[in-house]
Formats: C-alpha cells, structure tokens, sequence
C-alpha cells in the first residue's frame, strides 16, 4: 500500500493535488467567510439594538437585541468550529507554503489568535449574561466582541494582503534569515484589502439581518417590530454602501500596479496598450469575448483618469505564469461591482423616501430588494474573494512560491473534499434551519404574549407540558 | 528566544489539555450517562457548567496550532504530512462537537436533542483519542524530518494508540473531578457522588495507561525514556502524586483544591514529556527548537503576543470563570427562551 502510493507520487508529481486542493480550501473557506462576516459584523448591530433600546428604553430595540443575541451566538459557535478546520487545513492542504513561511505569515495569525481569545470570552459573557448583568454593563460587556471582531479580521487579511504583496523579510537558501513583522502586517494590500473586506462583513450582516424583516414586511406583518429590526440591519449596510465603492475602485486601481496580471484577468486586457476598452460582462475564449458590451478607452480613464493610460496586460508574462480561466475572473469582479452598485440604489431610494416624506418608500419592489439584499452582499463578497484567490494564481505568495509548490504531496485529498462537502451541507443545512426554528418560536412568543380575551387559553403548541416550568 | 517560544507553545497546550480536555471529558460523561431518564441530571450539570465557557476553552488550540507553525514550521509541515489521517479524524470530531453542542442548546425537540447531543458526545470521544496518537506518535519518534506522505505506521505503534486511550481518560478525569466541584458549589450530593465515582475510576485508569505508555516508549527511542526517567523525573513524580493526592482526597469527600491539584497533576504529565524531549522537537531528528526555520525576529514576535496575551487575555479569562463560577452567566434570554428539556428539574 505504501509502496505503490510512493510509486504513484513519484510518477505524478505535486501538481495532481493542486485541483483537489485549492477546491476543498475554496469550498472550507467559502463557508467559514460567510460565519466570519457575521462574527465580525453582527456584535456591533446587536450593540446598536440594545443601546437604542437602553438609551430609549425602547422594548421592541431591547427585544430584537436578545433575540439576535441568541441567532449569534449560534453562529459564532459555528463559526468558531469552521475557522479551527482552516487553521488545520493551513498544515494539512499547504504544508510547503507553512514549512517556507509560515514564520513570516503565521505572526499576524498570532495576533489574530489574541483576539479570537477577546472575542470568544466576551461572547460568553455577553451571550449568556443577559439574565443577570444590569443594562449598561452588560452592553459594554459586548463591547470587546465588536473591537475584537474588527482588529481579528485586520489581522487575518493581512495574511492575505501578504501573500498578494509579499515582503517584510529576506530569504536565502529557501530560508528565511530576517522578518519586519510591521511590514508583513501592513502589506501594501493591507491598505485597501482590510478595509474593503470589513466593510463588506459590514454589509453582509446588516443586509442579512434588513433581509429577514424585508421577508416578514412582504408577507404582511407590518408592524413596528419588524420595521425597527429592518432599520437596525439596512441603515448601517447602506450607509456603509457608497465608502465600499469608493474603497473597491480605489482597490483595484492599486492592483492594476500591484499585481497587473490579476488586474489584466479582471479586466481582459490581454496587450499592454493605451486607450484599453472597459468590457462589461462578456466571455473571453481564445482571443475572442463573445456578449460583452464594450465601452472605448473607459478602462485607462478608470486607471489612470485618462484614455492614454497604459495598462499591462497578461501577455507581459509568460502563459505559465497567468491566472487560469480568465472569464471566471472578469464575471464574478463584474457581478460584485453590480450588485454593489444595486446595492446602493436601493439605499438612494429608501434615502430619498425618507429624505421628501419621512418614511419607507411603500412599492413592493422597494421590500423585494430588501428581502434579497442579504443574498445579494453575500454573492458580491464571495465573487471578491474568487477575484483575488483565482486572480493570483499560479501564485500562493504572489512572485515567490507557485500553488503547486505549497500544496501537501499526500494522497487521499478527494476523499477528505467528498467528505468536507457532505459535512458542510449538513451544517449549512443544520444552521438555517435552528435559525429558522428560533424564529418560528419568536413568533409564537408574540402570538401568546398578544391579549386574547376571549380566546382559548395560551398553549404551547409543540412544547412538552414540563416546559411550563421554566 | 527559542527556548522560550517553545515554553509558550507548552504553557499554551498545557492550558488547552486542561480546560479543552475538560470540556472533551464532560462530553464523553454526557455519552455514558445513558438514557434520557436517568442522564437527565449530570447531563444538565455538565451543559451548565461548559455552555459559557467551551468556545473560549477550545481558541487555546488555534493558539497553539498558530505558535507551532509561526515557531517551527519545518517541524509543523513534517508533523502535517506524516499524520495527516488522525489529524484529519480530529478536525472532523472537532466539528461535530461544536456543531452539536451549538444546536442542542436551541432544539427543543427531545428526539432531534437526541441527535445532536449524541453526536457531541461521540466526537468527544474521537477529538481527545486522535489527538492522543499524534502527541504519542511524536513521542515515539515516527516523524521523518522530511516527511513527504502520510504514514499509517506512525501513529499506530502500542504507544500511539496508547496515549490516544491515555488522552481519553485524563479528560474524562479532569472533567469528572471539576463536575464534582460544581455539583458541591451547587449542594447536589447525588451529583457529587455520581462524579466522585467516575473520577476516581478515571484516576485509576489513566494512572495505570500512564504507566504502560510510559513503559512503551522505551522500545522506539530509549534515550527519550532515559531522560523521561531521569532528569524529568521529578515532573513524573508529582504527576503521579498529584493523582494520589486527588485519589485520597476524593475518597475523604473533600472537594477544596481537588481541581488544581488535576490540573497540575496534568500539566506535570505535559512538562515531563517537554523537558524529556528538550531542546529536540521531533525525537528520532535533529529537528530542534532553534533550526526548524523561524528567526529571531519571529520568536521576538511571538514572545511579544504571548505578553499581550497574560495582559489582556488572562483577565478576561478571570473576569469569565469568576461570573461563571458565580453563576452571573446563564440562561440566555430571560422570557423567550427556553431550556432545554433535561435540564428541568
């Protein structure tokens, strides 16, 4: 058995892992950054809740907060359990990239690791302290999640933001001899990838949480309740709105210097030329983009502010070395710019309701964006991370190490792929659905609460009788 | 610098073996409780007492994972390859647990509890016991320095899968001996015996793998058990005195200092195997703290995290036992939430 599998290694090389292995890290990761943009984002939606609710000794704020306290904390668990695999997954998938760098890679892992600490101890106090902590104390207890959240996530994609622009150490001999962990924390795509990525949790979990409500308002439950619990969710992710276009235009404007083959994919530039159309949609084989809308000089006017803006294209680096699949590249950095931009319509419009009559706007279509706003951030931000993931290939650390190199010369990875997807259904699947019982039980709450009376006495539909007493 | 790197990622996986390990071993109690009748009690006990705190517990692994690639990733990527299989069994149990844990406490229906409380408890079962055959497969000097496939052999040897058993019974230990505490804190007498038995029976059952785990290691590498006998034999003997200690003091009924001394009790166990191995990292190599590819600059980084850490995290740490122990933190929404069914009454 070992014999023959040493034999098959040394027939087919590394490369045979790679396919395997990049889609079991892209489907782990996928997952987990959905869990992560809730982690980062929603503490500070359930804080904005209950201080509204404390400040205003408004019930329905107070309300919403516990019980969004609850759906959190279900979702930090899983979270938690997704995030540990990815660290195994770092040694276990890459033990190449891990052996050459993890010293310079894995310091601003550490100090992620600090404030996952912050964030899991405080979510335990602020989660299970609602009973006995008084108002405010148990708001500040809640405090440390929503930082740590944010400096937790500055510091994983500074990982990233590294291995799109390496540097901060020196290597001889395939070994690192000196590290500036200030330079390889701040990265110069840390400047535009952390912001980029923060604010994008930040729309991801307020449109998710408007979402639910939007749903609820469409099927006539048109009460305060649900449109606080819309407030709270789609005001901040459409404030937050038009600063994410603005750091994302700023983004890739840096990665057309930074990492000009990435741009080339995102843009189909395939000659370093002045006066570069800018193609929307569109599908780039052999030479040719068939559907595409084509808008003249718009892609150096975009870079450079001007149509004779030179712009490096893929053929300024060997085949080898350019991303596969460069229509994928182009589609999904197309389709998270036009969510991204319907996004923000639907925040105009609820802005200029507002703004001439002081209140929702009422179309039904207005509540139909809203109720999949939520979906719509969550595709834009994992079409963002397959722009820049597939974007660097062949690339793990962008110019230094190929893909190739880093992945695990071990055997057996469709197995653990056949698994994880099986596994990670289940959990989807398991997730949506608690979150959907918990709000089945909401609502059954509110109906029991609400004065009936004449009607039948309270029952507790499903509920065994011992429940009663608690 | 290394040297102290290396103390940090021992001090760090010595917290995770005795508050993790808990948490693993109040999961495998949950799977021998037996039926929904009569596990209704210690199950209750064993959820309130580890609902705040597991989440918190479980980051230490992340830490320690995140040290040992930062610090010594040459020996991270042999460890990875070589025992790919129990670290991939490990993960999966890890998932389960979390998942199923996190879902019981929202699921109302007995039967769907049912299903998720058994799949927390299984997998608390597997986590500690893979985990256990890396640490001995370590030990037993199966890792290559250059590993570059995984390898069955290595974490299948007697002493492997002797320190996965010996894994699982110190974290049924540990768990029973703190659930005794809490039962006492609580003034359940019923619970406090209940415990009392299992974590006396888990004492003797870990003291005697110890034993032929111990006794094992001499076979694949004897200069490890040389050393283990001989300038880490004072660790070895308080570890042992520490489960004497906890033996005699559990027979007499007294629960006041019972947990410190397990864990340290635990902790000389981890620190023996340290000291037994220093300053090589994989027994059986020439791997050692100092040329498994870090530099200076990196093991002055972590040194300055571990600081930040006893700042900010230990506090917290503090300030989350202390309201746990004064039980400030249950319940987790007053009105409409509901508890689960076994822990009524």
């Amino acid at each position: 058995m070992r014999a023959s599998e040493t034999v098959l290694l040394a027939a087919a090389p590394v490369p045979g892992n790679v396919v395997p292995d990049r889609a079991q890290m892209a489907t782990t990761l996928g997952f987990h950054i959905i869990l992560a943009c809730f982690g980062i984002a929603l503490p500070s939606i359930v804080l904005l809740a209950e201080f509204i609710g404390l400040r205003r000794r408004d019930e329905t704020a107070m309300r919403l907060a516990r019980r969004w306290s609850q759906a959190m904390g279900v979702l930090i668990a899983v979270g938690a359990v997704t995030g540990t695999v990815l660290s195994f997954e770092m040694g276990l998938l890459w033990p190449g990239l891990m052996r050459r760098y993890g010293a310079v890679l894995g310091v601003p892992f550490g100090v992620e690791g600090l404030f996952f600490f912050l964030e899991a101890i405080f979510a335990g106090i602020y989660l299970y302290g609602w009973r006995r902590l008084a108002g405010w104390a148990h708001w500040w207890s809640g405090v440390p999640i929503a930082l740590s959240g944010i400096f937790g996530a500055m510091s994983v994609i500074a990982v990233n933001a590294w291995m799109n622009t390496p540097g901060g150490f020196t290597q001889r001999d395939g070994r690192i001899t000196s590290v500036d962990v200030w330079q390889v924390f701040f990265s110069r795509a840390a400047s535009y990838e952390m912001p980029h990525m923060i604010l994008a949790a930040y729309m991801v979990a307020g449109f998710a949480v408007a979402s639910v409500y939007a749903v609820g308002i469409l099927r006539g439950r048109r009460n305060r309740y649900h449109y606080t619990g819309f407030a709270l969710g789609f005001v901040p992710a459409a404030v937050l709105t038009p600063f994410q276009i603005f750091v994302g235009d700023t983004a890739a404007r840096a990665i057309a210097q930074d990492q000009p083959v990435k741009f080339a994919a995102m843009e189909y530039v395939a000659q370093t030329s002045r006066q570069v159309p800018e193609w929307l949609a569109g599908v780039y084989v052999d030479g040719h983009i068939y559907g595409g809308i084509k808008i003249p000089d718009m892609d150096s006017l975009l870079v450079g502010f001007g149509p004779g803006t030179r712009v490096t294209g893929w053929d300024s680096v060997p085949p080898a070395d350019r991303p596969p699949v460069a229509w994928l590249i182009h589609l999904t950095f197309d389709v998270m710019v036009g969510l991204g931009f319907l996004l923000l319509l639907a925040g105009l419009w609820a802005a200029w309701t507002w703004w001439r009559r002081r209140r929702w706007p009422r179309p039904r279509l207005f509540w139909l964006a809203g109720a999949v706003s939520g979906l719509a951030a969550v595709v834009a931000m994992e079409c963002g991370w397959v722009v820049t993931e597939v974007g660097r290939q062949p690339w793990v650390v962008y110019g230094l190490q190929t893909t190739a190199q880093a992945a695990t010369t071990n055997g057996g990875v469709l197995a653990s792929l056949s698994i994880i997807i099986v596994v990670y259904a289940v959990l989807g699947t398991a997730t949506i659905a608690i979150l959907r019982m918990l709000s089945r039980r909401w609502r059954r709450d509110d109906r029991d609460e609400a004065p009936v009376p004449y009607g039948p006495p309270r029952t507790l539909g499903d509920q065994p009788a011992l429940e009663v007493e608690s | 610098m290394a040297a102290a790197v290396g103390a940090i990622l021992l001090a760090s996986v010595t917290l995770y073996a005795v508050l993790g390990g808990a948490d693993f071993g109040a999961g495998l109690w949950d799977l021998l409780a037996g039926t929904t009748a009569r596990g209704r009690a210690p199950r209750g006990l064993i959820e309130e007492s580890i609902t705040p705190v597991w989440e918190a517990n479980h980051v230490w692994l992340v830490f320690d994972l995140v040290i040992f690639w930062t610090a010594f990733p040459h020996a991270f990527a042999a460890v990875m390859t070589t025992l790919a299989l129990p670290l991939w069994l490990a993960v999966g149990g890890i998932v389960l647990r979390g998942a199923g844990f996190a879902f019981r406490k929202e699921i109302t229906r007995l039967s769907q509890q049912r299903a998720a409380g058994a799949a927390f408890a299984f997998s608390s079962l597997l986590t500690p016991f893979f985990m256990g055959t890396v640490v001995g497969a370590i030990a037993a000097a199966a890792v290559p320095a250059n590993a570059s496939h995984a390898s069955l052999a290595a974490w299948t040897s007697p002493a492997a899968l002797m320190t996965g058993f010996l894994f699982v019974a110190a974290c049924g230990y540990l768990a029973a001996v703190y659930l005794v505490v809490e039962a006492a804190r609580r003034g359940d007498q019923n619970m406090q015996a209940y415990f009392t038995r299992r974590a006396q029976a888990a004492a003797i059952v870990a003291g005697a793998l110890s034993l032929a785990a111990l006794f094992e290691l001499q076979h694949p590498d004897l200069a490890f058990f040389n050393r283990l006998t001989g300038r880490a034999l004072p660790l070895v003997v308080l570890a042992g005195a520490c489960g004497l200690a906890v033996l005699a003091l559990l027979t007499a009924g007294r629960t006041k200092g019972t947990r410190v001394i397990a864990a340290l009790g635990i902790a000389a166990v981890i620190w023996g195997w340290g000291v037994a191995q220093y300053p090589v990292l994989l027994p059986g190599t020439t791997v050692t703290l100092t040329n498994a590819g870090a530099t200076q600059a990196t093991f002055v980084a972590l040194v300055v995290v571990a600081v930040a850490a006893v700042l900010l995290v230990i506090p917290s740490f503090a300030l989350l036992f202390t309201l746990q122990g004064h039980r400030v933190l249950g319940g987790n929404d007053q009105g409409t939430h509901r508890a689960p069914n076994h822990r009524i009454m």
